[in-house]
């Protein structure tokens, strides 16, 4: 066994380092308030591996050339912040719908607007969801610590290259920003994996095939299938049509894609939740307050616990809906005014009533406010 | 189609969706040759588009082809290039596209002196909309959003492109073919950011508007007003009023930046630093 070293490390710089770890050799992005360290580590490090560094003109410009080199086969990433990350929108969608795999990390802070460049928020959930126009599906991930900033963001870049789509690591501004001793697992414990390429003739490559996967071959820019990428509408050869049928069948397995695979792709975490008859649900750095708060509230001898969604799209709705049994009121404290509370009083709304916890100040969620607002529902 | 030129085309995607009496078939064929001509590798060659009229000439061309989003061709060109710089990498741009929408990216692909061969289809007008005016419409110039003539100024796409950083910057026309051809070329051979403004004719959304005639007026507007670069330097001021010039402009090789990165690679593995 490699003898390792704990360390003290940032969130963000957490990121950096899973990314590399999972394969990220290609880099493009712009300075940012509060994500910028991500860009600076990866300018440093990718270079001694052979990788390449690119500080954009803009934003727009950070998504779009990792799409670029995205094609050519390279594992990418970029790391922006609100301003930045409403800038990329539209390339996001382009991502989804011509299924380039790509991942983005948002350490989100406060909105809207330049809001708050150093003050934490939570306030891009449905952004991440919703952000660019039309149906597409998405990935989010949600870390909670240093340590998940570097195991989430391993998992957004396999899930990227296995699902061909762009993945969120929605971090906040303290996830990003906090230090902790940290131990990473080494690269050879790993789980890597690299996207499925064809291994069939040029002439029979059908970028955007239908079939029992859902997920087509996606081959390198260069190595002779001369196929063609476009964000119109197109059929499984990847050229544009306007045909319903097959617009319809394409749409379809795009979204299905993700759905398919859910029982693969959903995580989370449950604290104490067996005999809870309160129920928080949080995420993120909030998750932080939320499992002191249960500490807290358990030696008074009160029934509470936490469910954590790590994946917060897709949501782990069967998940968190197994969780209820005894639960008869659920308590959603947010850095933002009630975003992933809509998704789970739809999801839970006929077994206990959600009430929302919202604080959009700048200042975080402290465990006080969480355990003041479940003595307030007992 | 000629013979020669069929293996560089997806035959069954044509006839293309130009508008007929469009310059922007001439300038796609004069694109095909050019790569026929410069012998690189069909297999290593990547034509990346934005949005608009040209913008749906890889379609149609037999590459890894990549047809972006309005304006961001080149953002995705620069990833492509510096991703693996073993790639030919062409972008087929449009005046709405690379100058306004795209303007920022098109001077810092340009600062960077990366290795693209760029060929902007200048028209001078939004086609795909219908014709709306563009930073390439000439002041004065009827449009779609302009019906009382252009009251903005225009860019010189060529001026702009040296100031900015070009290595290599051309401008041919849909009439001087041949012209067009070696500009493109030339462009491919030099390794840094290379622009060929290709002049094309809409008779349909630009011609039409400003009274230019038929495609044939227009073509043969393009043939009387061009003046080869070498031939004007020796033609006084007065001759060259109502002008434009032809051949290359500008040719002045310098440090490349995907060459540049690779070489910061080696010496960061070497050194460290």
């Amino acid at each position: 066994m490699k003898k390792r070293k704990a360390r003290l490390v940032q969130g963000n710089r957490a990121c950096a380092e899973g990314a590399l770890a999972a394969g990220v050799r290609f880099f493009a992005g712009y300075p940012i308030t509060p994500s910028t360290e991500i860009a600076e580590i990866m300018s440093e490090e990718l270079p001694k591996l052979g990788g390449k560094f690119i500080q954009m003109e803009d934003e727009i410009g950070g998504m779009t050339c990792i799409l670029g080199a995205a094609l050519t086969g390279k594992k990418v990433l970029t790391a922006s912040s609100g301003p930045g990350i409403s800038l990329k929108q539209e390339a996001i969608g382009y991502a989804a719908l011509a299924e380039i795999p790509c991942v983005i990390v948002n350490v989100q802070r406060l909105g809207p607007s330049t809001g708050g460049p150093t003050s934490t928020a939570q306030g891009d959930i449905m952004q991440a969801r919703w952000g660019t126009h039309g149906d597409h599906p998405i990935i989010a991930l949600c870390p909670s610590s240093v340590y998940e900033c570097f195991t989430l963001t391993v998992t957004a870049v396999n899930y990227a290259e296995k699902y061909r789509t762009p993945v969120y690591v929605l971090l906040d501004e303290i996830i990003g920003h906090m230090r902790e001793k940290v131990e990473f697992p080494d690269i050879s414990e790993l789980e890597i994996i690299d996207r499925k390429r064809p291994d069939c003739p040029p002439v029979d490559y059908l970028p955007y095939k239908i079939d029992k996967t859902l997920i087509p071959a996606m081959a390198d820019f260069g190595t002779g299938y001369k196929w063609h990428v476009t964000g119109l509408m197109h059929d499984e050869t990847g050229f544009p049509t306007g045909k319903p049928e097959i617009i319809d069948a394409q749409l379809k397995r795009l979204m299905n894609k993700i759905e398919k695979y859910e029982d693969e792709i959903l995580l989370w975490e449950d604290i104490e939740t067996d005999d809870a008859e309160i129920l928080i649900v949080a995420y993120g750095s909030t998750a932080r307050s939320a499992v002191e708060a249960v500490e807290n509230l358990r030696t008074e001898g009160i029934k509470v616990g936490l469910f954590r969604p790590i994946t917060i799209w897709p949501f782990p709705e069967k998940a968190l809906r197994s969780k209820l049994e005894n639960v008869k009121h659920i308590i959603v404290p947010e850095m933002n005014y009630g975003q992933l509370s809509l998704e789970v009083e739809r999801v839970c709304k006929d077994k206990a009533p959600v009430s929302g916890l919202y604080k959009v100040n700048s200042l975080p969620l402290s465990p006080n406010e969480v355990m003041a607002k479940v003595r307030e529902v007992l | 189609m000629r013979p020669d030129l069929q293996h560089l085309f997806r035959m069954e995607k044509l006839p293309h969706i130009w508008c007929p009496g469009c310059g922007h078939g001439i300038i796609t064929r004069a694109i095909a040759e050019a790569i026929n001509e410069s012998g690189i590798d069909l297999d290593k060659t990547v034509i990346v588009s934005g949005i608009g009229c040209s913008s749906r000439a890889p379609g149609y061309m037999n590459f890894d082809t990549l047809h972006t989003l309005h304006g961001r061709a080149l953002a995705f060109a620069t990833g492509v290039k510096l991703a693996n710089p073993e790639l030919n990498v062409f972008v087929i741009t449009g005046d709405g596209d690379a100058t306004a929408i795209g303007g920022n990216h098109f001077i810092h692909a340009a600062r960077r002196n990366i290795d693209l061969t760029v060929i902007l289809f200048n028209n001078n007008i939004y086609g795909m909309t219908g014709g709306q005016y563009s930073p390439l419409t000439p002041t004065g110039k009827m449009a779609a959003t302009s019906p009382y003539g252009n009251p903005e100024n225009n860019f010189d796409v060529a001026a702009l492109a040296i100031a900015a950083g070009a290595s290599f910057v051309a401008r041919g026309t849909a009439f001087h073919d041949k012209l067009l051809v070696n500009s493109i070329k030339e462009g491919i051979k030099n390794k840094g950011f290379s622009l060929i403004e290709a002049l094309s004719m809409c008779p349909t959304s630009y011609g039409r508007r400003n009274k230019m005639g038929s495609a044939a007026d227009m073509i043969k507007h393009l043939k009387d007003n061009a003046v080869n670069v070498v031939t004007a330097q020796k033609l006084p001021p007065e001759k060259l009023e109502g002008k434009f010039l032809i051949g290359t402009l500008h040719y002045k090789p310098y440090r490349e930046f995907t060459e540049e990165y690779d070489k910061l690679i080696a010496r960061v593995q070497k050194e460290g630093k």
